[in-house]
């Protein structure tokens, strides 16, 4: 199947068509964020300017459109500028990760033998250390940060990649057509870059799409723990965790303070939703057994 | 064919696959796909290489070619034994070798253009300096296979199965090779279509002077194309000689019984069917002594005993049977 043929039907299929209009919505708020919500310090726009010292998160008012967080953090210009950080997390992380298992799981599978064994059994190795754990005690002793995050995620977040890659590579590996290719003297450079990983990339770009979500979720987590990015930094697993003490409201009110979590919690859902519509209707369309 | 060059030499050559079983993946055994075979074949002409169904004749393709590394034994091309060339010296040789594959399916790389899959060999050997050179040496082979120029931007899957061959076909002569290896060419194809590829192949080896080891396990299409026929049975040459000799005149009772099993032509006539007992024994575990003796009719005590040679029995007819030394 071809590219613009891929593309026709994610346009048309309803379900992917919603997730693309979400993530473009997004996108235009990341990009446009210094017009949307200009920053009172152009230095360090990423850190959400307070409305006073308060504690008491304050509600949706003509001037903070959404209210304020505990700590008279304006949560519109959180919500803005934490969707640039959730882009940034999610494709670098999903990004750096999938080269590094796409190179490893080609490596591995391609040349097989004693660099199999090694890359797969390190790989094991990672996989046997849960997830978010190993995230939560890696960043713990990297210190706070963005950058240090996305090294933590990056670091436990490539090895299905790299397994998905090695079955594909394998099972593709001993085709006819990179036979001829070998017959024809291409070598190794070649016929892994044209004949490979052409044939067995999408699997691979489905996944990634499934783990744009997963992973700006993980970030949040990191973040609502208080491990992730500094404090003050526009991002919306910071936003929920300002939001930790003011979940059950007072007496007899228990809805509040409803918009410190449901405003930052509906845009990391919408987030994660947008790239899952995505991802479900990528695979629909590449699995011939879909296909009427 | 008189007293020719030969092109290709194989000599006791061997390929044994490992198998490993156990968590220490130790070699319990080895899968003897090709044991001891040794064949000629003279420049110009077509040698087919037939037998069931692994018993390892694309194996010995693919071995030839370097596509799988052999256990043992030479295989002189040109003058060299290129089982021990190096990589870049491989890679020259690879300009007179080409191989066309069996299935059309599968030897076309899906996301590339008719263009790119038959130009590649050009780029691979830098056989071409321009893109423009490159287009009219693509469009010169596409219509030498008797595609048309405007196909070119196409991708295999908006081809039939014989168009694709043919593509295969280009794609193959694209280096102009001396040799090619056309590994069960039509097998996968409609019977009607398979006389068009096997003209195809006639007609350009009579235009570029090419030399065709054909293998394939259908004893009918080998007979129309081949100068000379190998039979393989389970990894070992059983009876090689010139067409003629082999069809009037088989040797061998494994040859035999492969030539009764070819439909005739007209409906109505019999012949005596010679039907073989049991199945292909396991590479693995060959029989001892000759390989053939579990199913073969005639079987002797010697046959269980000892591994027959292949003796030359008239001129040019060779054939490894030891009830023939009776």
């Amino acid at each position: 199947m071809e590219w613009q043929e891929i593309v026709y039907k994610l346009l048309k299929n309803k379900i992917s068509l919603i997730g693309l209009v979400i993530i473009i919505v997004l996108g235009l708020i990341a990009i446009f964020a210094p017009w949307i919500a200009p920053p009172q310090n152009p230095d360090q726009p990423y850190y959400i300017p307070r409305a006073g010292w308060g504690n008491e998160p304050k509600p949706p008012s003509r001037e903070h459109i959404f209210g304020t967080a505990e700590g008279q953090y304006d949560i519109f210009y959180g919500i803005i500028w934490g969707s640039r950080t959730a882009f940034i997390i999610g494709f670098t992380v999903v990004g750096i990760s999938s080269l590094i298992g796409i190179i490893l799981g080609t490596i591995s599978a391609y040349y097989g033998g004693w660099i199999d064994e090694i890359i797969m059994r390190v790989t094991d190795i990672f996989m046997s250390i849960p997830f978010t754990i190993a995230a939560i005690v890696m960043t713990t002793i990297l210190g706070r940060g963005l950058g240090n995050i996305m090294i933590a995620l990056i670091t436990f977040n490539w090895m299905s990649t790299a397994r998905l890659m090695r079955s594909q590579v394998l099972s593709i590996k001993n085709e006819e057509f990179v036979q001829a290719a070998r017959a024809l003297g291409a070598n190794d450079f070649r016929i892994i870059f044209k004949h490979i990983i052409v044939n067995t990339i999408f699997p691979v770009l489905i996944q990634a799409s499934m783990n744009m979500g997963s992973i700006v979720i993980t970030a949040s987590t990191l973040s609502f723990l208080g491990i992730g990015t500094p404090e003050g930094y526009a991002d919306w697993g910071q936003m929920i965790s300002y939001a930790r003490n003011w979940i059950l409201g007072t007496q007899g009110n228990a809805l509040k303070y409803w918009f410190t979590v449901l405003i930052p919690g509906t845009a990391i859902t919408l987030f994660c939703l947008s790239w899952n519509l995505i991802g479900d209707a990528f695979r629909d369309i590449l699995d011939p057994k879909m296909q009427s | 064919m008189g007293e020719e060059k030969k092109i290709l030499e194989v000599k006791n050559l061997k390929k044994y696959f490992p198998v490993k079983t156990g968590v220490f993946r130790k070699t319990t055994g080895y899968v003897k796909a090709v044991d001891d075979v040794s064949f000629y074949i003279r420049e110009g002409e077509t040698l087919g290489l037939v037998g069931e169904s692994g018993c390892g004749k694309s194996t010995t393709g693919a071995v030839i070619l370097r596509l799988l590394d052999a256990t043992d034994g030479e295989v002189i091309f040109g003058g060299k034994d290129i089982l021990a060339l190096n990589r870049r010296e491989m890679r020259e040789i690879r300009k007179e070798m080409q191989i066309i594959f069996q299935d059309p399916y599968a030897s076309l790389n899906p996301r590339m253009t008719v263009e790119e899959i038959v130009g590649e060999p050009l780029v691979i050997h830098k056989m071409v300096s321009s893109k423009k050179e490159k287009k009219e040496k693509v469009v010169e082979l596409l219509e030498n296979v008797g595609l048309t120029a405007d196909q070119m931007s196409r991708f295999p899957h908006e081809f039939s199965g014989g168009q694709r061959q043919r593509i295969g076909i280009a794609r193959a002569l694209a280096v102009g090779p001396k040799l090619i290896i056309a590994d069960e060419p039509v097998s996968a194809l409609d019977v009607s279509i398979q006389a068009q590829v096997i003209n195809l192949l006639q007609e350009l080896q009579e235009e570029f002077g090419l030399t065709y080891l054909f293998i394939a396990h259908d004893l009918s299409v080998v007979k129309h194309i081949s100068n000379r026929v190998a039979v393989m049975y389970l990894g070992k040459i059983v009876e090689i000689t010139g067409k003629y000799d082999l069809y009037d005149n088989p040797l061998h009772p494994y040859t035999r019984s492969l030539l009764s099993a070819i439909p005739l032509p007209e409906p109505g006539k019999k012949k005596e069917r010679i039907i073989l007992e049991g199945d292909v024994p396991s590479p693995v575990d060959p029989p001892a002594g000759c390989h053939f003796h579990p199913r073969c009719p005639m079987a002797k005590d010697i046959c269980r005993e000892k591994t027959p040679v292949l003796k030359e029995y008239t001129p040019g007819h060779f054939a490894s049977c030891h009830l023939l030394d009776q």
